[in-house]
């Protein structure tokens, strides 16, 4: 009853091609947004943010990253630990040798620092394609490790590598370092998530989007009708490896502000944020934020779980207990909706459209 | 406006085409056909530049080429739909054949990700363009249906929409009727006339259904073992004794 597009007529294209055709999505895309921006900065405490919302934004953003990647280009990529890394020892680098510079625009530098590393990585996907891809993009990820764990000046020669967030104020507010008010941070990444989420929107809906599906779903098809196949593979790994780059600069300035290489591991950022966009839905960008969450909160709530059922169990058999239920859940995932999250939450506003009649 | 002069072919030790010459005057219907084997698709793939001939030169527009990139062909005005229906499957009828038309778009990426200004003006123009031909080919109420959702003879059209939104000069079809009944291979058959009529397109076509291929050519090129052994209007192709004697075989005595 109350989903319903009767009566929404559209007379123009462009009225038509809008991102959200249908005026409800509209309003609750809008009222959705509006809650993010005052719900939490006026009555968020620090585990809100420092448990969920900042792992969900930063991982959210890389998992858009791969997705424009994997699910929209079909280049499958286990790399992403090392753009992450990339993206985030080069914000510390530039904002260390330049403390004057607008972070927005270290941000925007280290996105393309890590755009460059991406194109050098998926030159091979010329030639190499499917699971070999995946294979040569594991040795950007073992290179850049190893590149942060020998090479000192990376991390201004602090012991054992690691890199922490400086203190940095925009606008006359302190949004990082270990002296920043959460709320300032959470408002900075949610800006920082919401631009370029919309950017990604409008890229994948137009010119480029299409070539890089249509190389996805037939790429000698897409090559026959005029598509060249490496421009626009490498576009993908660029813009792909700009967005976790971006990701994991926030990632490490915001959320964890301390970190040493491990933390750019394959099995803490790679797979994790590959399984955010499987889990979430390849090709869908609402899939990657969705992913995201349903990774981050999935420990959470079973180590809140447990507890709230007066059931004792030790913490470190809590921790198995989870990794068994989350490779679990990731199988019945992959066999009872392999389309992801984000296909349920069509098929919900399908079955929406009808409701309160099945037919 | 296409000029193909002895053109041969041969992967390892089998000769696809030899020595083959032919050529496709401006708006005709020429059909090429043969028995299975014969070298119609290797044609069309050397045409359209996704084979290197072995030697030989193809003239288009009065340009030769020797070895061009399939890109490159088709922003030269070359279009072509496939045997094998080759459909971007994950996405709608109208993404289909706006990505026929991509070639055609200019604007950065930047512009794009704003989505405002130029880049979306273009987008629009060419929105405006695409539905011309999804309102050409009467598939107005699947445009925004996944073309893997939709049954063979639908997505033979959308196909064949694809094709067209590229606006080429030359479109080449590769069997545009396989595995439709009567009543598609009619409308099918409408659909290549009227694009024949109303854009002034130059079609080459690979068609097994003989009817089909008398009824529409203006042109018939038979191919044998990679030879061509006749090459004229229908009626004469039909009377010719090679023909005959490739399709129904010849006698031992």
């Amino acid at each position: 009853m109350l989903y319903r597009e009767t009566g929404q007529y559209k007379s123009s294209y462009a009225a038509d091609q809008q991102i959200f055709p249908i005026a409800q999505d509209r309003y609750l895309f809008w009222a959705f947004m509006v809650f993010a921006c005052v719900v939490p900065p006026l009555f968020g405490n620090d585990y809100l943010f420092q448990v969920i919302l900042f792992p969900v934004m930063c991982l959210g953003l890389c998992a858009l990253g791969l997705n424009i990647l994997t699910g929209y280009a079909g280049q499958i990529s286990l790399g992403t630990g090392g753009f992450m890394a990339i993206g985030a020892y080069s914000f510390f680098k530039i904002t260390t040798s330049f403390p004057e510079l607008n972070i927005l625009v270290v941000f925007l530098l280290a996105g393309l620092i890590s755009a460059i590393f991406g194109v050098l990585i998926g030159i091979p996907s010329l030639r190499i394609k499917g699971f070999y891809l995946a294979v040569t993009t594991l040795a950007a990820q073992f290179f850049v490790e190893w590149c942060i764990n020998r090479i000192d000046w990376l991390s201004d020669y602090s012991p054992s590598s690691t890199i922490g967030a400086p203190p940095r104020e925009l606008f006359g507010i302190l949004v990082m370092g270990p002296d920043a008010p959460s709320w300032a941070k959470y408002l900075l990444m949610l800006g920082i998530v919401f631009v370029l989420t919309l950017c990604a929107k409008n890229l994948v809906r137009g010119r480029i989007g299409r070539s890089w599906m249509a190389i996805r779903d037939m790429d000698i098809a897409a090559e026959l009708i005029g598509i060249r196949p490496l421009a626009t593979k490498l576009s993908a790994f660029a813009i792909g490896s700009f967005y976790i780059g971006i990701g994991g600069a926030m990632y490490v300035m915001f959320y964890l502000e301390n970190v040493d290489p491990e933390a750019f591991g394959i099995f803490v950022t790679s797979f994790p944020v590959l399984f955010m966009i499987m889990i979430g839905g390849l090709g869908s960008i609402l899939g990657s934020y969705l992913g995201a969450a349903f990774i981050v909160l999935m420990p959470v709530f079973l180590r809140n779980f447990f507890p709230l059922l007066q059931i004792d169990i030790p913490s470190h058999v809590i921790q198995h207990v989870e990794y068994m239920l989350f490779g679990g859940l990731i199988i019945f995932f992959l066999i009872v909706e392999p389309a992801g999250l984000a296909r349920l939450w069509q098929i919900v506003k399908e079955k929406l459209r009808q409701w309160p009649f099945p037919y | 406006m296409l000029e193909v002069k002895n053109i041969s072919l041969s992967f390892g030790a089998v000769q696809a085409l030899h020595d083959i010459s032919f050529g496709v005057d401006q708006g005709e219907i020429l059909a090429i056909i043969g028995p299975n084997g014969a070298g119609k698709s290797s044609m069309l793939n050397v045409i359209n530049g996704f084979y290197t001939p072995d030697s030989g030169t193809i003239l288009f527009k009065g340009v030769s080429r020797a070895k061009m990139e399939p890109a490159e062909v088709a922003r030269a005005g070359v279009a072509r739909t496939f045997q094998n229906i080759a459909l971007f499957r994950g996405m709608t009828t109208l993404d289909n054949i706006m990505t026929g038309r991509n070639t055609k778009m200019s604007k950065n990426f930047l512009w794009q990700a704003l989505h405002f200004g130029p880049a979306r003006n273009e987008e629009l123009e060419h929105r405006r363009k695409a539905e011309e031909i999804i309102d050409f080919l009467e598939i107005q109420a699947i445009r925004k249906t996944i073309v893997s959702r939709l049954p063979y003879g639908l997505q033979k059209r959308v196909e064949l929409g694809r094709a067209l939104a590229a606006e080429p000069e030359l479109l080449l079809l590769d069997e545009p009727m396989a595995g439709m009944n009567t009543e598609e291979k009619e409308d099918m058959c409408r659909f290549i006339l009227d694009v024949n009529d109303h854009f002034g397109t130059t079609i080459a076509l690979i068609e097994h259904d003989m009817g089909v291929v008398m009824d529409i050519s203006d042109r018939v090129v038979v191919l044998d073992y990679g030879q061509k052994i006749a090459d004229g209007s229908p009626s004469e192709v039909r009377a010719d004794k090679h023909v005959i004697d490739a399709y129904l075989g010849v006698s031992g005595n």
